[in-house]
C-alpha cells in the first residue's frame, strides 16, 4: 500500500486510473446488455420466421390451423420439417388448389424466399422433421449404377424404370420425375410426400439418395437415337401408334391402290 | 288362296289379287343372272395422248427420284458423322445419321414401289378379263387309277394273306406313342418340399438385411410409412431369393387392424412376402396413406394394415406375412418361416 500510495502522484497515474475506470465501465456495459447484442446477431432469422409466419397464417393456417396442428380441412405439420414444407410448396402442390385425390404439381405460388420463410416458420412450431438438405446432399456426382439398382428395387414399381411415372389406385398416380428438381426428388424421398413410402435416412443412406438422383437426371438426359421416343413408356404406346398410325396408313394404301383409275 | 275374313265388299278384288298372286310367284327368267363384266370406261391416259405422255413422265421422275435418293443414301453413308445430333420438327433431337440414312433409303424404296403402281394404274391395260376356274374334282379316270394302284399295292404287301404282321404292327404302332409320354417324367425332379420352405425356415438365415446393399436392418431405421425391400443374410442363390424376399413397412400400430397382425411385427413394422401369391411377380407398389400394396403384373391389392388380405384383383389368397422380432442387439430378424408356401399356388399345395 506503501508503495502504491507513494506513486498516486506519478504523472502517469491519472492515466491509469481514467482507463481503469473506462474498463470497468465497458465491463459493466457487456454485463448489462448482453442480450441487444445476441438478438441482433439473430436478427435475419427471426426476421423469416417472422415473415414466413405471416405467409403461413394467411394462405396454409385456414386448413392446417394457426399452429400447424391441423383441422377437419387438413392434417397437422407441426413437427414435419423444413424439407416437407419445401417440397410442398417449392413444387407447387401447396396450397391446394382444389380438393382432389391428389396435389397435383403447379406453378409455384411463393417466391424462394418465401418458400423458404414458411418452411422455417413450420420448422420453428416443433422440434423434429427433416431440414432442408444441403445442395452437396442432392448432386448428381454419385454412384449410378448402384443408383440404378436401388431405384429398380425400390422406385420402379411405382414410378417406371425411367421415372416416367405411373398410375395408381383410385385416380392417385406416382409424378414423371424427369423434370423434377434434384431437391425436390431428395426431399420426396426423405419426407414421403401422399401415399408415398418414407425412405429415412435409415433406410436409403444419404449416399444411396445421391445415388439414385444420380440415376433420374442420368436417364433422363439420354438423347433418343431414333428420334420420337413415343413418351419413353415402352411397348403400349408403341402398340398404339402401330395399330392406329402405321395401320391406318397401311389401310390407305391398300384402298388407294385397289380405287378404279380414271 | 283366300282371305276368309275379308269385308265382303272386296270378294270381287279378292279374286283379282288371286289371279295376280299366282302370276308373282312365276318370275320371268332368271332372277339371279349373272350381270356380266362392267362396261369397260376408257381412262384419260387411254384416249388423251398427252394425259398418257404426262403419266410416263411421273413414273419416269419417280423412279429416276429412287435412284437419286439411293445415291444420297451412299454419300450419307459416308460423310455422315455418326455422332452428330440434329434436331427434326415433330420428332425432337435424333442422330442425323440415323434419320438420314432412313429417310434416303426409304424415300428410294417407296419411290420405285409407287413408280410401279401409277404406271400399272395410268399406263397399263386396264381391259377386264375373265379368267375360269377349273374344277377341284379329278377325272374318273385319273381315280380309277389310284384306286388300282392302291389295291395292287396292298396285294403285293401279302396283308390279306399274313395276318400276323397286321396285327402286330397295329400293336407296335399303339404302344409306341407311350414311350415319349413316359419322357415326360424326366423333365425334372418334383418339388417335393421345396416350395414349401424358405431361407427363413434355416436358423442361420434368419438375420432381415437390405435387399441392395446387404446392410443389418434395425427397427430405429424406419420412419412412420417406410418401406424397405429385403431378403435373409446370406443368401447364396437366386432360387433362394425368389422364395425368400420381403418387403418390410411400418404403419402406425393405432392403424393396424388385427392385434394377431401387429404381434408378428415390431412397434408397427411388419414383414410381408415380396412374391405375389397370384403369379409370383414381386411386389412393390405401395400406398402408405392406404396401407395398400398393389402388384404391378395384374394389380392384386393386399392391405397390409390388415394382415395381407386381398381387396382386389386375381390374387386368391393373402400376402403370407413374416413374424419378426427384435435381438439382442437391436436388429430385427425373423422368427421362422411363413408357416405355408410363398407365391402362386402348385398342383401339390393342397389348399385350392
Amino acid at each position: 500500500m506503501k508503495r502504491l500510495s507513494a506513486r498516486r502522484r506519478h504523472p502517469l497515474a491519472a492515466l491509469v486510473v481514467l482507463l481503469l475506470a473506462l474498463g470497468a465501465v465497458g465491463g459493466l456495459y457487456s454485463l448489462f446488455a448482453p442480450t441487444g447484442q445476441a438478438s441482433a446477431a439473430d436478427d435475419p432469422s427471426s426476421l423469416q420466421i417472422q415473415e414466413g409466419k405471416g405467409l403461413f397464417i394467411t394462405s396454409c393456417s385456414t386448413c392446417h390451423g394457426l399452429q400447424g396442428q391441423g383441422s377437419s380441412d387438413g392434417p397437422g405439420i407441426a413437427g414435419l420439417g423444413a424439407a416437407a414444407v419445401d417440397f410442398q410448396v417449392g413444387t407447387g402442390r401447396m396450397p391446394l388448389q382444389s380438393r382432389e385425390t391428389q396435389a397435383p404439381r403447379k406453378k409455384q405460388a411463393f417466391t424462394e424466399e418465401e418458400t423458404a420463410a414458411i418452411a422455417a416458420y413450420v420448422q420453428s412450431l416443433s422440434p423434429g422433421g427433416n431440414p432442408i438438405p444441403t445442395a452437396d446432399k442432392y448432386a448428381t456426382d454419385g454412384d449410378l449404377q448402384e443408383g440404378g439398382e436401388i431405384f429398380r428395387t425400390n422406385c420402379a414399381s411405382c414410378h417406371n424404370f425411367i421415372g416416367k411415372g405411373g398410375a395408381l389406385t383410385r385416380g392417385k398416380y406416382a409424378p414423371n420425375l424427369t423434370g423434377t428438381d434434384p431437391k425436390h426428388i431428395y426431399e420426396a424421398m426423405l419426407t414421403g410426400p401422399e401415399a408415398m413410402p418414407t425412405f429415412s435416412d435409415g433406410v436409403l443412406t444419404p449416399d444411396q439418395k445421391k445415388d439414385v438422383i444420380t440415376y433420374i437426371k442420368t436417364i433422363a438426359s439420354e438423347p433418343d437415337p431414333g428420334g420420337y421416343a413415343a413418351g419413353r413408356i415402352g411397348p403400349v404406346t408403341e402398340g398404339l401408334l402401330m395399330w392406329t398410325v402405321v395401320i391406318g396408313a397401311l389401310i390407305g394404301a391398300a384402298v388407294w391402290l385397289g380405287a378404279k383409275a380414271r | 288362296m283366300s282371305y276368309g275374313n275379308d269385308g265382303g265388299h272386296h270378294a270381287g278384288s279378292n279374286g283379282e289379287d288371286d289371279a295376280h298372286g299366282s302370276e308373282l310367284a312365276h318370275v320371268q327368267g332368271n332372277p339371279f343372272a349373272d350381270p356380266g363384266l362392267p362396261h369397260h370406261e376408257p381412262r384419260r391416259t387411254d384416249i388423251d395422248a398427252r394425259a398418257a405422255n404426262r403419266a410416263e413422265r411421273q413414273v419416269a421422275a419417280l423412279f429416276t427420284l429412287s435412284s437419286l435418293l439411293t445415291i444420297a443414301f451412299i454419300v450419307c453413308f459416308v460423310s455422315i458423322d455418326k455422332e452428330k445430333d440434329m434436331y427434326v420438327l415433330g420428332l425432337g433431337t435424333v442422330n442425323s445419321l440415323n434419320f438420314a440414312l432412313g429417310v434416303t433409303l426409304g424415300g428410294s424404296l417407296l419411290c420405285i414401289g409407287f413408280g410401279a403402281i401409277h404406271w400399272a394404274r395410268k399406263l397399263m391395260s386396264s381391259e377386264e378379263v375373265v379368267d375360269y376356274r377349273h374344277p377341284m374334282k379329278s377325272s374318273p379316270e385319273d381315280t380309277a387309277a389310284v384306286v388300282e394302284m392302291f389295291q395292287q399295292g396292298v396285294a403285293d404287301s401279302a396283308i390279306p394273306r399274313r395276318k400276323m404282321i397286321w396285327t402286330s404292327l397295329l400293336g407296335a404302332m399303339a404302344l409306341f406313342p407311350i414311350a415319349p409320354v413316359f419322357a415326360l417324367r424326366d423333365l425334372g425332379p418334383l418339388p417335393h418340399k421345396k416350395l414349401r420352405r424358405t431361407l427363413w425356415d434355416d436358423p442361420s438365415h434368419r438375420q432381415i438385411v437390405q435387399a441392395n446393399d446387404e446392410r443389418r436392418i434395425k427397427a430405429s431405421d424406419f420412419a412412420l410409412g417406410s418401406l424397405v425391400s429385403a431378403k435373409p443374410n446370406d443368401l447364396e442363390t437366386q432360387e433362394d431369393l425368389a422364395k425368400a424376399a420381403i418387403i418390410l413397412v411400418k404403419i402406425n400400430p393405432k392403424e393396424i387392424r388385427r392385434q394377431e397382425v401387429a404381434d408378428r411385427g415390431v412397434r408397427g413394422i411388419l414383414a410381408f412376402s415380396k412374391i405375389c401369391p397370384h403369379a409370383g411377380c414381386p411386389l412393390g407398389l405401395y400406398e402408405k396413406t392406404t396401407h395398400h400394396m398393389l402388384c404391378p403384373c395384374h394389380q392384386s391389392t393386399f392391405d397390409l394394415a390388415d394382415g395381407g388380405k386381398v381387396v382386389f384383383g386375381p390374387a386368391a389368397r393373402n400376402l403370407p406375412q413374416l413374424a419378426i422380432e427384435i435381438d439382442n442387439e437391436g436388429y430385427l430378424v425373423a422368427k421362422g418361416g411363413f408357416g405355408q408356401p410363398v407365391g402362386p399356388s402348385f398342383w401339390e399345395r393342397g389348399d385350392g
